[in-house]
């Protein structure tokens, strides 16, 4: 049964008050340290999936517009000492422009053609960036935050709370695409775009919504990241294992859906954590590298699908 | 920097060795992508995989070129493996995602094979030893290193070797057309799955020996498979999918291009210039300068 507008956002601003609540809380600094990568991803594989999962198209530059995001929120840091909100707001501006402008630039391409065309647009940016001398070209920049404000206890703290109202934020307008008409005629193109486009779905005018929209929330997903660090170089922020954890979540929990990169991003994203705490950082890539591979094999249609399937059974 | 006819001369010359170093490590991939359509982004981490395997048995005392030979059989294995895998789970199934799945798969795999190295080998560079490494011939002022010249060498033996055997034999022919018309095939005589199992076969046998010509041609790392995502998948495109002397044609103007863009710019820029050409490719002409 599909979930009532006025329910879902009753969760969601319950969920977002327990989180808001607990940063203003005596838990362990860690906890929020840690709990804002998770959000983070939620950000992100949501995000994604409005392009990979409503409309089919596998978007491995992920790490290219996150970090867009974090640059452009550095620039604006920079140059003019901007607030932490106007750095978001900028970041998911300029990554949103990304978004369609890749979408203009690959409109013709399909499948793999698409996600090799996004996977370019990573080493580029990022060369860019290495050329780049106002930004710390490749060995980086030392950034000193600002004390917190609003009245939390640490900086870090601030950012876990602003993260939590960004991925509500970001799974509500993946919500209201998935059942808008963007969302309809993006199912349409991705099961046919041949006959989507002969039935008058706009096809070209929603792959641009899709592209621009999932670009700017993963740019705005990116921006916290130079704060959030204290520090910001080319070689972690266009990092690949972005791109395959952020399509591993979606896939995960179940594509197409919503509720899906959300499920992903939680398990997965908790799992990355304790994964680097208690062995390596190498090895949260394998995880995810072989989860991702098990549940494309094993579970197609992600943990969504293996609940649909059981509750079937059950009956 | 002073621009002169000498330097342009010697960027185009090394630029030619280049291009065809990126051939040879393309070929696989524009018979498994550009042939049989499948979505192989795995093809870098693979060729990685391969010289590590090389590293190996050059650590036993034997010579690169000869143990990317000997890695060619159970390399080819290894492809047959993987199709088979492949087609069970996803071409059989369909499905209207399975495009996405196939993918996402392959996308796995590159990250398994790159964090298994790293936990076997570590992040360090390593490299192999041979006779032909480190020297040059000099003709006049201009030096030619050896290590280029093999791995020049072996990108023409093996564009003429797959040329012959795609257009002379009945399997060779039969890979050809597979990618066009299954059905066709069929009525042939000939079972499309069993051809494209051997010419996945082929694809992944030939990348131990370009494996070994990586290794040959500098010292590889673990990660280096992110940026041969861009060569080879920028040679295969720019070709026209799945001609092999395009290939090579494709192998030099990338090669020229790159090194051009070196000795103008520098070394920092040249990262950017495969996936430039190839992103321009796919937004001018995807289907290639040799495309059908």
């Amino acid at each position: 049964m599909p979930l009532s507008n006025t329910r879902f956002w009753t969760g969601a601003g319950i969920v977002l008050a327990a989180l808001v609540a607990m940063a203003f809380s005596g838990i362990n600094e860690y906890v929020f340290f840690a709990g804002f990568v998770v959000l983070q991803f939620v950000v992100l594989a949501s995000a994604w999936n409005i392009l990979g999962g409503y409309a089919g198209y596998v978007n491995f530059g992920v790490p290219a517009f996150v970090a867009t995001g974090a640059y452009a929120a550095l620039v604006m840091f920079k140059g003019l000492g901007a607030p932490l909100v106007v750095q978001i707001v900028f970041g998911a501006f300029v990554a949103g422009v990304l978004g369609l402008l890749v979408g203009l630039l690959t409109l013709r391409l399909r499948g793999i053609f698409f996600s090799i065309a996004t996977v370019a647009v990573i080493f580029i940016l990022e060369t860019v960036v290495l050329n780049w001398r106002f930004v710390g070209g490749a060995s980086g920049l030392q950034l000193s935050r600002p004390g917190p404000s609003l009245g939390f206890e640490s900086y870090t703290r601030m950012l876990f709370a602003v993260m939590a109202v960004m991925a509500v934020a970001a799974v509500g307008i993946s919500r209201y695409l998935q059942h808008s008409h963007v969302g309809q005629g993006l199912r349409a193109l991705r099961d046919s775009e041949e006959a989507a486009e002969c039935s008058g779905v706009p096809t070209l005018r929603l792959k641009l919504i899709a592209c621009t929209v999932s670009g700017a929330l993963l740019g705005a997903g990116g921006a916290p990241m130079p704060m959030y660090l204290s520090f910001i170089e080319p070689a972690s922020s266009f990092n690949l294992s972005y791109a395959v954890s952020t399509l591993a979540m979606p896939i995960i929990g179940g594509l197409g859906h919503w509720a899906g990169p959300v499920i992903g991003a939680l398990l997965l994203g908790s799992l990355q954590q304790i994964v680097t705490v208690t062995i390596s950082s190498e090895l949260n890539v394998l995880v995810v590298g072989v989860l991702l591979v098990v549940f494309v094999v094993i579970a197609p249609e992600g943990i969504l699908g293996l609940v649909k399937s059981w509750k079937r059974s059950s009956k | 920097m002073a621009f002169s006819l000498d330097l342009l001369f010697e960027a185009v010359l090394f630029g030619v060795l280049l291009g065809g170093f990126y051939a040879a490590v393309s070929l696989g991939l524009s018979v498994a992508f550009g042939l049989l359509d499948i979505p192989y982004v795995a093809h870098p981490a693979i060729l990685v995989f391969g010289a590590y395997c090389t590293y190996l048995l050059g650590t036993a005392g034997i010579d690169p070129i000869l143990a990317g030979l000997l890695l060619t059989p159970p390399f080819f294995l290894l492809g047959i493996l993987l199709y088979r895998f492949y087609y069970e789970t996803f071409e059989r199934r369909g499905g209207a995602e399975a495009g996405v799945r196939g993918l996402a798969f392959f996308f796995g795999v590159v990250f398994i094979v790159e964090v298994g190295l790293i936990l076997a080998f570590g992040v360090d560079q390593r490299g192999v030893q041979a006779p032909y490494i480190g020297s040059s011939l000099e003709i006049g002022e201009f030096r030619i290193p050896y290590r280029m010249l093999t791995a020049f060498g072996v990108a023409l033996l093996l564009t003429v070797v797959l040329t012959l055997y795609l257009s002379r034999t009945f399997t060779g022919r039969a890979i050809k057309a597979v990618g066009q018309d299954e059905g066709a095939l069929r009525l042939m005589g000939a079972d499309p799955v069993r051809i494209k199992q051997i010419a996945f076969g082929i694809a992944t046998g030939v990348n131990a020996l370009a494996g070994a010509v990586l290794i040959i041609v500098g010292p590889v790392e673990p990660s280096l498979d992110r940026l041969y995502i861009g060569r080879t998948f920028c040679v295969v495109v720019l070709a026209g999918l799945g001609s092999m002397s395009g290939t090579l044609v494709a192998g030099l103007i990338l090669g020229i291009t790159e090194s051009i863009v070196l000795m103008m710019l520098g070394a920092s820029w040249a990262p950017a210039v495969s996936f430039g050409l190839l992103l321009l490719v796919l937004g001018i002409r995807p289907q290639g300068l040799f495309g059908r």
